[in-house]
């Protein structure tokens, strides 16, 4: 569905020849190209387990971490990724530096292109950020979205997507049910978008009214607010973390209230299938979201999440630097 | 150039078995370069009895030209099941042509340990190298103009053949 | 200075008067429709053949950015986009830097203005100081002063009590309120539709009932104080709904939408583009529908350009921190004329919701065609297309969702007191 103007609603993603230019979001990315993040992923696999854990495909390139709000996790796997392809990685946190000193984005930007910089990966806490500084550069600049906003987190969404491959095998077959806060969440909204065009034929959110976004059954998913509906017959279920800011604005009584209906236990788990698998994006609020006998139980995939989530992110950068 | 005669790659195979073979010991091993290189180590590996395991190389996260032509859409993961610190390592390829394909396996082979010895086996040596890289182990040798480009190609019963195509403008292979 | 229009479509909509005639005046003032008066010697003719003569637009929110904000646009530039527009009487809204709510104030506004000899110029004035919605200002030194209303230009009142008083005040002389419906807290840290758009771009959304809860408020006020309201801006589907049923109890209340919204929704705001971050929000296909729908049947009185110049830096940020507002005052013609060729609807009656509609609202003279009256005069040519960029805008802003696109009908000569001040 498109609006009068037409005019900023082709995707900034992909360039004249339909090839990934930026990663901005796993929105409107057809689905041969998330696959091909996936395969290239899977090959540089093999490339951490030896004992160089290093290719040459990046060598003389500047990849600039800007991290206008602060994320050493993130901003680390992003740095991790870089340097195994042998890029220069140069970390800014721009949250304490020029932004206080009046320069705007687009400044700060050009300062660092002018440094001849290959790629930004970047992440800002106002959605859209991405697309604009997308929106600026020269066209032999990329841009990768590190998390913006409630908006997206299209690397986070696809090293999901590689595990629940590496896991499940054929998303056509499967029920995802995603748990908790997915109306701040930008990990929720791309995860949404990759699974539903990968071919997931049930999504579903789960959560209490004040943590759901008008319309979210346009994003292609089906409303729960009760567990024990919402986990039944599910093969994947992928946690959110819950900001302790959600309890200061009246839109959750407390966090011992969450945990008891929405808070991930043994016992609801039970309530999925039986080889259900269990993700989450880290950092986890245990007893909050996350029962500890769940996070470090025999379903939980999330510490193969982040090892995944390097050789996914080495992909997108190569991906993005050899177009 | 359609006319051309081109050589039976199973016969061409058959031969660059009996150079191997005198040659073999319970330390070499063979590595196949993506694609056809690995088709070949594997008939090799059956033929000649090789103890350790075949290994495959995908040398698209080493090739020079990756800033020109991108990434492969399929690149497959390098497999090297053996340790190759202080191993004897024989390289298969099917053509060698400009040798940056061979330069892009060797830093790859690099990068797993340090190999005591790698040789180079290819089932036709076309010429036109740009690298200072030579096989000791070639089937045939052919004189081919630099825009076609030859190919190995295995049937649904794994007979192997080779064919000539035009080359496609960007590419820079073998 | 005698002029002397010829062969134009002269359209009155206030009147119905609608043919091609000739128009002519003389010391400012129109002087015959028709028949030329006897010994009438014109210093100037106008052909305009193929071209409408209408009232001057009259337009009902147009910032001019002075005093406070000469860095976004200045009287002198936003004046020559008005009459470039057509617009010959606009009125501006009181959230200036210092706020208009001390008569000097208004009446240094009024002046620079006159001196400038372009559209007339009426100010609405702050209902409470500082636009803070804590104590009232003195609308009646402000009347006096020019101020023709009293409003709260995009600043929320903070209370019902604050709100009744102000209305029982205004009301105690007649002064009409101006208030855009929308509920502070409901509203606030908004920047989007609480729909489908805001939830894929994961914006901070401003829910309808943000409008609704306030527009309620206002209407119950209305009838317990008795003043005379003027709703600006509407934006939904419910919010026409609830002004339909008001209207239909015979409250004294008006309303106006935005050019804007009758064309585009949130769907336009397509990878945040922020020249769509607009007050209030884009807001959904069906909100658009039910604006275009009481704009035809009369729930919703006037069209005005929510003229709003931004400068460039302030659209180059993120959507949500991209300060809000498009310019207007040269697409309020094109963007009526659009409205009315997609709804069928005659040019008189599309006329009216930039000329007699209006200015009946703003309580002044203007808008209407008559002998001996103001020469203030719009001759466009409803054909012509024209580009929506830079170099054919007059305003300092070119902050707009239109910028690239082809619009039709553009202003040929601007008359204001028989004077050509805009000439295409």
């Amino acid at each position: 569905m498109t609006g009068l103007l037409g005019t900023m609603t082709h995707n900034p993603q992909l360039n004249r020849n339909g090839r990934l230019q930026h990663l901005l979001t796993t929105e409107g990315l057809p689905a041969p190209v998330l696959l091909n993040i996936l395969d290239t992923a899977e090959s540089f696999m093999g490339v951490t387990e030896r004992d160089v854990k290093k290719v040459p495909l990046l060598r003389g390139k500047s990849v600039f971490n800007l991290f206008f709000e602060p994320s050493t996790r993130t901003r680390t796997t992003f740095e991790i990724a870089a340097k195994r392809l042998s890029a220069d990685v140069v970390n800014l946190n721009i949250a304490a530096s020029s932004q206080s000193k009046g320069e705007t984005l687009l400044d700060t930007v050009d300062n660092l292109s002018a440094m001849h910089a290959d790629m930004f990966v970047v992440r800002h806490s106002q959605s859209g950020a991405p697309h604009l500084i997308a929106r600026h550069v020269r066209p032999e600049i990329h841009v990768i979205n590190a998390g913006d906003g409630r908006h997206a987190h299209p690397t986070q969404a696809l090293l999901d997507m590689f595990t629940i491959r590496r896991y499940k095998r054929d998303f056509h077959t499967l029920r995802v049910a995603i748990v908790g806060d997915i109306l701040h969440s930008r990990v929720a909204r791309s995860q949404i978008h990759a699974l539903t065009t990968l071919g997931v034929p049930e999504v579903r959110v789960i959560a209490p009214k004040t943590l759901l976004p008008a319309k979210v059954e346009r994003l292609g998913v089906r409303v729960f607010h009760e567990m024990a509906q919402g986990l039944k017959d599910i093969d994947v279920l992928m946690m959110l973390r819950l900001q302790q800011e959600r309890m200061l604005n009246a839109r959750l009584p407390s966090t011992e209230e969450y945990f008891k209906y929405y808070g991930l236990t043994p016992e609801k788990l039970a309530l999925a299938k039986s080889g259900a698998i269990v993700l989450h994006p880290g950092p986890m609020n245990r007893g909050v979201e996350i029962d500890s006998a769940v996070a470090d139980g025999s379903q939980s995939v999330i510490l193969p999440q982040v090892t995944f989530g390097i050789a996914v992110r080495m992909a997108v950068m190569s991906i993005l630097t050899g177009t | 150039m359609e006319m051309m005669e081109l050589p039976d790659a199973e016969q061409l195979l058959a031969n660059l078995a009996d150079q191997l073979r005198p040659d073999i010991n319970e330390a070499t091993a063979l590595v196949g370069i993506y694609t056809g290189g690995v088709w070949l180590a594997e008939r090799l590996h059956e033929s000649l009895n090789i103890l350790l395991p075949v290994g495959s190389l995908d040398v698209s996260f080493y090739r020079d030209d990756f800033s020109q032509i991108g990434l492969h859409p399929q690149v497959k993961p390098s497999d090297i099941q053996f340790g190759v610190e202080g191993s004897h390592i024989i390289l298969v390829d099917d053509v060698l042509f400009t040798g940056r394909t061979i330069r892009a396996a060797i830093n790859e082979l690099f990068d797993y340990g340090r190999p005591a010895s790698i040789r180079l086996a290819t089932l036709v040596d076309r010429g036109g190298r740009e690298l200072p890289v030579a096989a000791q182990y070639i089937a045939a040798t052919l004189a081919l103009p630099p825009d076609k480009m030859l190919a190995l190609n295995k049937s649904t019963e794994g007979k192997l053949s080779l064919s000539l195509y035009d080359r496609a403008p960007r590419d820079n292979d073998a | 200075m005698k002029l002397h229009i010829q062969n134009g479509r002269v359209i009155d909509p206030g009147s119905g008067l609608d043919g091609v005639m000739d128009v002519f005046i003389a010391a400012g003032k129109i002087i015959a429709i028709g028949d030329a008066p006897s010994d009438f010697h014109p210093n100037r003719e106008i052909n305009a053949q193929n071209l409408v003569v209408c009232p001057g637009l009259v337009d009902l929110s147009a910032r001019l950015r002075e005093p406070g904000f000469e860095y976004k646009a200045t009287l002198e530039s936003e004046m020559v986009a008005a009459v470039a527009g057509g617009v010959t009487s606009l009125s501006c809204s009181p959230d200036t830097d210092p706020v208009l709510d001390e008569p000097g104030l208004v009446e240094m506004l009024k002046h620079r203005a006159r001196s400038l000899n372009q559209a007339h110029v009426y100010p609405v004035g702050a209902l409470t100081q500082g636009l803070r919605g804590e104590r009232l200002t003195e609308m009646a030194e402000l009347h006096d002063a020019g101020c023709v209303a009293f409003g709260q230009a995009d600043m929320s009142l903070p209370n019902a009590r604050i709100m009744m008083h102000a209305m029982q005040y205004a009301a105690t002389f007649g002064f009409p309120v101006w208030l855009r419906p929308q509920d502070a807290a409901l509203a606030d840290g908004g920047v989007a539709h609480d729909g489908e758009v805001a939830t894929r771009l994961g914006l901070p959304a401003i829910p309808v009932c943000a409008e609704t809860i306030a527009l309620s408020n206002i209407i119950l006020m209305a009838r317990e104080t008795g003043a005379t309201i003027h709703l600006c801006r509407i934006s939904s589907a419910e919010g026409v709904a609830m002004v339909r049923v008001a209207k239909s109890q015979g409250l004294p209340i008006s309303c106006d939408v935005a050019a804007n919204h009758i064309h585009l929704s949130e769907m336009d705001i397509g990878f945040f583009d922020s020249n769509c971050h607009l007050v209030p929000p884009l807001r959904g296909l069906g909100d658009r529908d039910s604006l275009r729908a009481g704009l035809l049947d009369g729930t919703i009185d006037a069209i005005c350009s929510d003229h709003a110049p931004v400068d460039e830096d302030a659209k180059l940020l993120p959507f949500a921190e991209a300060e809000p507002g498009a310019i207007g005052l040269e697409l309020l013609l094109p963007l009526t004329l659009k409205w009315a060729a997609e709804m069928r609807i005659p040019l008189p009656a599309a006329l009216s919701r930039i000329t007699a509609n209006p200015a009946r609202i703003l309580g002044v003279d203007a808008g209407y065609l008559s002998l001996g009256g103001a020469a203030d005069l719009c001759i466009f040519d409803p054909d012509e297309y024209w580009r929506v960029e830079p170099a054919m805008l007059q305003s300092q802003g070119i902050n707009t969702p239109f910028l690239g696109m082809e619009l039709e009908g553009r202003v040929k000569y601007t008359l204001v007191n028989g004077n050509i001040v805009h000439h295409d």
